[in-house]
C-alpha cells in the first residue's frame, strides 16, 4: 500500500514535470532564438543549447523600422488603460462590495455578461465612430477600446478585493470621527492597494497584448503588436522571433507578481 | 434638543448615501453604454446599411467570398478539436496542482505563464518550432527520426496546417481553462472524495463520480469563456499560416484593413456574435446545473 502510495506520488510529479517542459520549451526555444546571432536563427540543423549568445537579433529588432515608436504607443495605451479602467472601475468595484442596491445584481450581471460577447468585433464599428470624432489612428481611440475589453474585468476584481477587506475597519474608522471618504483614502485604500496593483498589472497585459482591436484603429501609428502583425510576413526570422521573445518577455515577469491574487480574481468571476 | 436633531441629521445623512452606490457604478454604466452597447448595434447597422437603404449586400458579398467557407469551416474546426483536447489538459493540470506537489508555486507559476502571453506571441512562438529550418524538425533530426527538414507548414496540406494552429492554441489558452477549474476544485469539500475513497471507488472513479459533477458550474464558466474566444482567434492564424488559411476573424481583419470595405468586415463581426451567442446558449442549456446541485 505505502510502495503503491510512493509510486503515485513519484507518477504525480513526472507528470507535473512534463506539462511543465510542455509549457517551458517553447519559451526557452524562442529566448535562444532571439539572444542568438542572426546567422544562426537562420542556421539549421539549430543549436539547442545557448553556445552563441548574442543581443544582436534583439538589437536588429529593436532598430527596425517603426519599432520604438511603436513601443512607446504600446506602453502609453497601455496606461491610459489602466488609468481609465481603474478610475472608473474601482468606485463601481466598491460599490458592489459595500452597497446593496436595487439593480446590483443586474448591473453585476451584465457586467459579466460583457464577457460573453466577443469584444473585438466591436473594433469595427468603432473605427468608424473614431472617425468622426477625429480620433482615428490615435493612441486614445486603442484605449478606449481597449478600457471596453478591460473594465469589465477591473470592476469584478476591484469589487473582490474590497469584498476582502472587512467592512468593520471601514465602521471603525468612521466612528472614530473619519467621513466615509477620509475611512476609505486612510483605512480601506492602503489594505486594497496589493489587490489593486495585481488588478492594474492585469489591466496593462491585457492592452500590451490585445492585437485584433489595435489593428483595426491604427494605420500610421499603431501599436506595438499591430506594427509586428503588419509587417510579420515580409519580415527576415530574426526580426520575427526577436519581436515574438520581446512580446512575450513582460508575462514572465507579470505572472510571477499577480500569481496569488489570479485565483481570487478568477475565483470571484466565476461567481 | 440635540438628542431630538440627532437621528434627523443622521436620517438625513442616510438618504444622501442611498444614492451613493448608482453615482459610483454610474461611469462604468455609461462608459459600457457608449464604447459596448452602442457599438454592438452598430455592427448590425454596418452589416445591414449601405448609404441609409437596408440591405443584405454585405452578406452577398460575404458568403460569396472564395474565402468564406474556408474561414467558416477553419473556425468550427479549431473548437471543436482543441477545446476537448485542452479541457482535458487544463483538468489534468488543476488536478495536478491541487494534489500535494512539491514545488507546488514553481508548477503553478509555469502552468498560468501563458495566460499572459498574447495569440500574437504564441503564435510567433510555435512558427519558430514549426518553420522548416525550425527548432522541431533540428530536435527531430538530433534524434535520427528524419534527415532532411520536413516541411510542416505546408500550404497545401490543410491537415497538417491545422494541426500545428490546434499545438499553439492549447499551448496558449489552457491556463484560462484551468486557472478556473483550480477555483472551482477548491470549493469542493475534500470530505466528498474522501468518502468516495472510503467505499472503495478509484482515481478515475472519484473523478467521474465526484470531482467532475461537483466542478461543473466551473466547467460552464470555463466552456463559455473559451467557446467565445475561440471564434475571435486570430492573430495565431496569421503568424504561423500566413495566408496558407484564415479565420472569421482573421476575414473581418482582411475585409476592414486590406480591403477597407466596413460594411462586409461588419457582417463578419455579426456573424462571429450571433454564432458566438448561440454556442453560448448551447453551453448554457446541455450543462444546465440545478440549484440543488450546486449545494452551495
Amino acid at each position: 500500500m505505502t510502495a503503491r502510495a510512493a509510486l503515485g506520488r513519484i507518477g504525480v510529479h513526472l507528470a507535473a514535470i512534463l506539462l511543465a517542459l510542455w509549457v517551458l520549451i517553447p519559451i526557452y526555444f524562442i529566448t535562444l532564438a532571439a539572444f542568438s546571432t542572426q546567422e544562426s536563427v537562420y542556421q539549421y540543423p539549430k543549436a539547442l543549447l545557448p553556445t552563441d549568445l548574442s543581443t544582436d537579433t534583439m538589437s536588429f529588432f529593436l532598430h527596425s523600422e517603426g519599432i520604438v515608436p511603436s513601443l512607446q504607443r504600446s506602453v502609453i495605451v497601455a496606461l491610459l488603460t489602466l488609468v481609465i479602467s481603474l478610475g472608473i472601475g474601482t468606485p463601481a468595484g466598491y460599490a458592489l462590495a459595500r452597497f446593496s442596491f436595487r439593480g446590483a445584481d443586474t448591473f453585476r450581471l451584465s457586467v459579466v455578461g460583457t464577457r460573453a460577447f466577443p469584444i473585438v468585433i466591436l473594433s469595427i464599428p468603432l473605427a468608424v465612430t473614431f472617425v468622426r470624432w477625429g480620433i482615428d489612428d490615435t493612441v486614445y481611440g486603442v484605449a478606449f477600446a481597449h478600457t471596453a475589453l478591460a473594465l469589465p474585468f477591473a470592476v469584478l476584481v476591484t469589487s473582490s478585493v474590497f469584498a476582502g477587506i472587512s467592512v468593520e475597519l471601514e465602521e471603525a474608522a468612521m466612528t472614530l470621527g473619519c467621513s466615509r471618504a477620509s475611512a476609505i483614502a486612510r483605512v480601506i485604500l492602503p489594505l486594497a492597494l496589493p489587490g489593486l496593483a495585481a488588478a492594474a498589472i492585469f489591466v496593462f497585459i491585457i492592452s500590451w497584448n490585445e492585437v485584433f482591436a489595435a489593428a483595426i484603429l491604427t494605420l500610421q501609428h499603431r501599436t506595438l503588436p499591430a506594427q509586428v502583425l503588419a509587417v510579420l510576413n515580409a519580415s527576415p526570422l530574426p526580426f520575427k522571433f526577436a519581436g515574438g521573445f520581446f512580446l512575450l518577455a513582460p508575462s514572465l515577469i507579470v505572472i510571477l507578481i499577480i500569481r496569488k491574487y489570479l485565483f481570487n480574481m478568477w475565483g470571484r468571476v466565476v461567481k | 434638543m440635540a438628542s431630538v436633531a440627532q437621528p434627523a441629521a443622521q436620517a438625513r445623512r442616510a438618504r444622501r448615501w442611498e444614492g451613493l452606490p448608482y453615482w459610483l457604478v454610474l461611469p462604468t454604466l455609461a462608459y459600457l453604454v457608449i464604447f459596448f452597447a452602442w457599438p454592438t448595434i452598430q455592427a448590425f447597422g454596418l452589416a445591414f446599411r449601405e448609404d441609409g437603404v437596408w440591405t443584405l449586400d454585405a452578406f452577398d458579398t460575404m458568403v460569396n467570398d472564395l474565402r468564406f467557407k474556408e474561414a467558416l469551416r477553419v473556425t468550427l474546426i479549431l473548437i471543436v478539436v482543441i477545446i476537448p483536447l485542452q479541457f482535458a489538459l487544463a483538468v489534468a493540470m488543476a488536478l495536478l496542482v491541487n494534489a500535494q506537489l512539491r514545488a507546488r508555486g514553481f508548477f503553478l507559476y509555469v502552468f498560468l505563464l501563458p495566460l499572459a502571453i498574447s495569440d500574437l506571441a504564441a503564435g510567433i512562438v510555435w512558427s519558430s518550432i514549426f518553420t522548416e529550418r525550425g527548432y522541431l524538425n533540428t530536435v527531430l533530426e538530433k534524434l535520427g527520426i528524419i534527415d532532411t527538414p520536413y516541411i510542416w507548414l505546408d500550404f497545401q496540406k490543410e491537415s497538417l496546417l491545422l494541426f500545428t494552429i490546434v499545438v499553439a492554441e492549447i499551448w496558449r489558452s489552457t491556463a484560462l481553462l484551468m486557472i478556473i477549474l483550480v477555483a472551482g476544485l477548491q470549493g469542493i469539500p475534500k470530505e466528498f472524495n474522501e468518502a468516495a475513497g472510503v467505499f472503495g471507488a478509484g482515481f478515475w472513479q472519484r473523478l467521474w463520480h465526484v470531482t467532475l459533477p461537483m466542478l461543473k458550474p466551473s466547467i460552464q464558466v470555463a466552456l463559455l469563456l473559451r467557446v467565445i474566444l475561440a471564434f475571435e482567434v486570430f492573430a495565431t492564424v496569421i503568424a504561423i499560416a500566413g495566408e496558407g488559411t484564415t479565420t472569421l476573424a482573421a476575414e473581418a481583419y482582411r475585409w476592414e484593413n486590406t480591403n477597407q470595405d466596413e460594411n462586409v468586415a461588419a457582417a463578419y463581426a455579426s456573424l462571429i456574435l450571433v454564432l458566438s451567442l448561440v454556442s453560448a446558449g448551447i453551453i448554457l442549456r446541455f450543462l444546465r446545473t440545478r440549484k440543488e446541485q450546486l449545494l452551495r
